[in-house]
């Protein structure tokens, strides 16, 4: 992911400098003012699978080793900034496993050590699996990188809860943007994966919801090797010319979840049109672009702990472990019970840098919240857009609203 | 008396009025795009110069002689003195990095910055000009109050949402004290005895017993029309006679009048966009307010509690001070 400017880049790369230098001083000091005894330490498990290494389409973007685990780092030691004033401790047990079976069996592990707390960051079909063990009834598991729209609907559970927007949030939140722009009518193109047709549907469900028109609907079929071999590009510029011809409309809106051939769509096409969805405006729910609100901390917090830029995984995970770091505070307890009801009832709010407070939809599990239209280097805007409005919570205009969620927990 | 950011005595800054020459007072206003401070005549209203500064200005504090103005440049790392006779920026301070607020001791000679990138409270010797010690805290500190009687140093910190209780002679922490998601600013009332303590992404604002370290009461506001998560107290003005506690609501573009005895919101009083920041006039008659996206100042009556003008300053104003 590009940068943000070359500002900040300077800034970050001095910060980085400095990162290492007042860190004994002030931790030294930090003795010197004494916190309270801890009186009990919080266990908190990454639950993760091992990331399959994935080719990006452009040389910039390779994904780190880190991804996701990074941002609960630095939410930890947030967590534990604020517990030291009040004797709460709280840890961090990254369990990763390279497989489903070693996935299940460190869930199984950890619940037989008494853990309750749970960041995931696994596929949705074994989050489920993970999820449905006898053993994880009490338990909550939170979700950090998931946008899948079933595990919100038919395939919801009581124990699990998600802090990343869905698919449906995500494409609400652009179709509210083109309804603003004026821009009504839009090439779908999709690609062929499953996640793909999920994120095509989420599309198509929203353009209804708000009366843009899908003037094409497409699949790409087109082979995503030959894109980085010499001359690639030809073939690449020849295709979407082929594919966009033919077909008048204002946007052209790229579901392609792996990013296999979105990034490759700008400019190539027929008619001089931009690019949404998985490339050029997208909805995201964070972005190293992004430092309204307050974000700069966060963004330069991360930087000093990572050495890298934010993720959208990285603040997933951060707002996970933020999440049962603020029940654990708010409810002076650990019970997880206790946890578990506070973090789905009327008074959890969550600061996550979005100029609002944000909580968990009672009736999905889901995490209300704005979500980001981003470039890759700028904020271009933030929905729900002004106008949109909800009876409870603007931010409710965005994904699936009570009436019509399918998720009927037990 | 600038009561919202310099907190000092009542009495004090009487006798200073009195050698104050007879001229027009003004307000100045920080705009944190601009890198400005724009001076406005009180009586007029009209612009009298725009000073360009350091980057990205926000708090602003008057001295105590009423002679300089400090001024928050946060990006660019320090703090500015701005001379008021001449308007020219004299000298500048050290502050740590990225200040944004901080407040002065009674006495006039030391500041006390919020580090809000660096989880510190600096402390730093005016006639020096430099940090003279740095106080560890929660993340993101942000507001910043000292006692009436100097002993005590309050911080809060937006991301562990707190406010810390520190001791002015030790610098010690002596208290830690739970309150409501991203709390922004703080203030003491005049006596010592409470502090008021908005928080921005809570939506309320908790007045804290001093004594005891303890919330005793919670403010909450509900504007009807107006989306509740719109709601986010920032700047907290208390008048001089103890009555009244004005609440910055930020983006609901409102300011809450708030009763200090009852704690019960009396009224809104609609100005600009994202209001940031106040500070009453000299005789405590006027209020006035930064609205950050709508670039302007609003005046406000305090008696008739009736916004009575809008003026048009830089951009992205965040504070306001009244001064001579």
């Amino acid at each position: 992911m590009p940068f943000r400017r070359a500002r900040s880049l300077l800034l970050m790369a001095l910060l980085a400098l400095a990162g290492a230098g007042p860190l004994v001083p002030r931790a030294a000091r930090a003795q010197a003012n004494p916190a309270p005894p801890r009186e009990s330490v919080f266990d908190i498990v990454y639950l993760g699978l091992a990331q399959r290494p994935v080719a990006p389409a452009s040389a910039l973007g390779q994904p780190a080793t880190d991804d996701g685990l990074a941002g609960a780092r630095v939410a930890l030691a947030d967590d534990n900034t604020t517990g030291r004033f009040i004797g709460q401790g709280f840890a961090l047990d990254a369990a990763i496993a390279p497989d489903e079976g070693g996935v299940l069996a460190a869930l199984r592990d950890r619940l037989g050590k008494g853990a309750r707390a749970f960041v995931t960051d696994l596929p949705p079909a074994l989050l489920l699996k993970a999820a449905d063990l006898p053993e994880a009834r009490g338990a909550t598991l939170i979700d950090a990188t998931t946008s899948d729209d079933m595990l919100r609907a038919e395939g919801c559970r009581a124990n699990v809860l998600h802090v990343l927007p869905s698919r449906a949030m995500r494409a609400d939140a652009l179709m509210q943007y083109l309804v603003v722009k004026n821009w009504r009518r839009v090439m779908l193109l999709a690609g062929s994966t499953p996640e793909d047709r999920a994120a095509a549907e989420a599309f198509r469900r929203a353009a209804k919801k708000f009366q843009i028109r899908i003037v094409a609907d497409k699949t790409w079929t087109f082979n995503p090797a030959e894109q980085r071999a010499d001359t690639g590009h030809f073939e690449v510029n020849t295709e979407v010319a082929n594919i966009t011809q033919g077909v008048d409309y204002d946007i052209l809106i790229a579901a392609d979840e792996e990013d296999n051939f979105a990034d490759q769509l700008g400019y190539r096409a027929t008619l001089a049109r931009p690019v949404a969805g998985a490339a050029g405006l997208m909805p995201v729910a964070w972005s190293p672009v992004y430092d309204e609100t307050g974000a700069t901390q966060l963004q330069n917090r991360f930087f000093r702990s990572a050495h890298r830029v934010m993720t959208e995984r990285d603040y997933g995970a951060w707002m996970a472990v933020r999440a049962f770091g603020e029940a654990v505070i708010r409810t002076s307890s650990t019970d997880p019970a206790i946890i578990g009801a506070y973090l789905r009832g009327p008074k959890f709010e969550l600061a996550a840098f979005k100029g609002e407070r944000l909580s968990f939809r009672p009736w999905d599990g889901q995490l209300r919240q704005p979500v980001l239209l981003v470039d890759p280097v700028s904020l271009v805007s933030i929905s729900p857009q002004p106008g949109f409005l909800h009876q409870f919570f603007e931010t409710d205009t965005l994904g699936v609203d009570q009436p019509e969620s399918a998720c009927h927990m037990h | 008396m600038p009561y919202a950011l310099t907190r000092g005595a009542a009495a004090l800054v009487v006798v200073l009025l009195a050698s104050v020459p007879a001229r027009a007072d003004h307000l100045y206003l920080s705009n944190e795009k601009d890198n400005t401070i724009t001076v406005v005549d009180a009586t007029s209203l009209a612009i009298v110069k725009t000073v360009a500064v350091g980057a990205r200005p926000r708090g602003l504090l008057l001295s105590k002689d009423h002679k300089s103005l400090y001024i928050c440049t946060s990006d660019a790392d320090h703090i500015e003195e701005l001379d008021l006779a001449t308007l020219t920026v004299t000298r500048t301070l050290q502050s740590g990095p990225d200040p944004e607020t901080f407040a002065l001791s009674p006495d006039g000679k030391t500041l006390y910055v919020s580090n809000e990138d660096d989880n510190e409270v600096s402390v730093v010797d005016i006639a020096a000009g430099r940090i003279v010690d740095e106080i560890p805290t929660g993340v993101e500190p942000e507001g910043m109050a000292v006692s009436p009687d100097g002993k005590t140093i309050v911080n809060t910190s937006e991301t562990t949402s707190m406010a810390h209780f520190i001791d002015a002679a030790s610098h010690k922490m002596v208290a830690s004290v739970l309150v409501g998601s991203r709390p922004r600013y703080a203030e003491f009332n005049k006596d010592g005895s409470l502090v008021w303590v908005s928080s921005e992404v809570g939506g309320t604002v908790s007045i804290i017993d001093t004594s005891q370290h303890k919330v005793v009461h919670t403010v909450n506001f509900a504007i009807p029309g107006v989306p509740s998560e719109t709601i986010q107290a920032v700047g907290i003005a208390l008048s001089e006679d103890g009555k009244w506690g004005f609440v910055a609501l930020g983006p609901a573009n409102r300011i809450a009048v708030v009763d200090a005895h009852s704690f019960a919101v009396e009224k809104y009083l609609l100005v600009g966009q994202r209001v940031w920041h106040m500070d009453f006039s000299f005789d405590g008659k006027t209020l006035y307010s930064a609205n950050g996206v709508s670039n302007d100042m609003s005046v406000i009556d305090v008696a008739a509690m009736k916004v009575t003008k809008s003026v048009p300053v830089g951009h992205l104003p965040w504070g306001v001070v009244y001064g001579p």
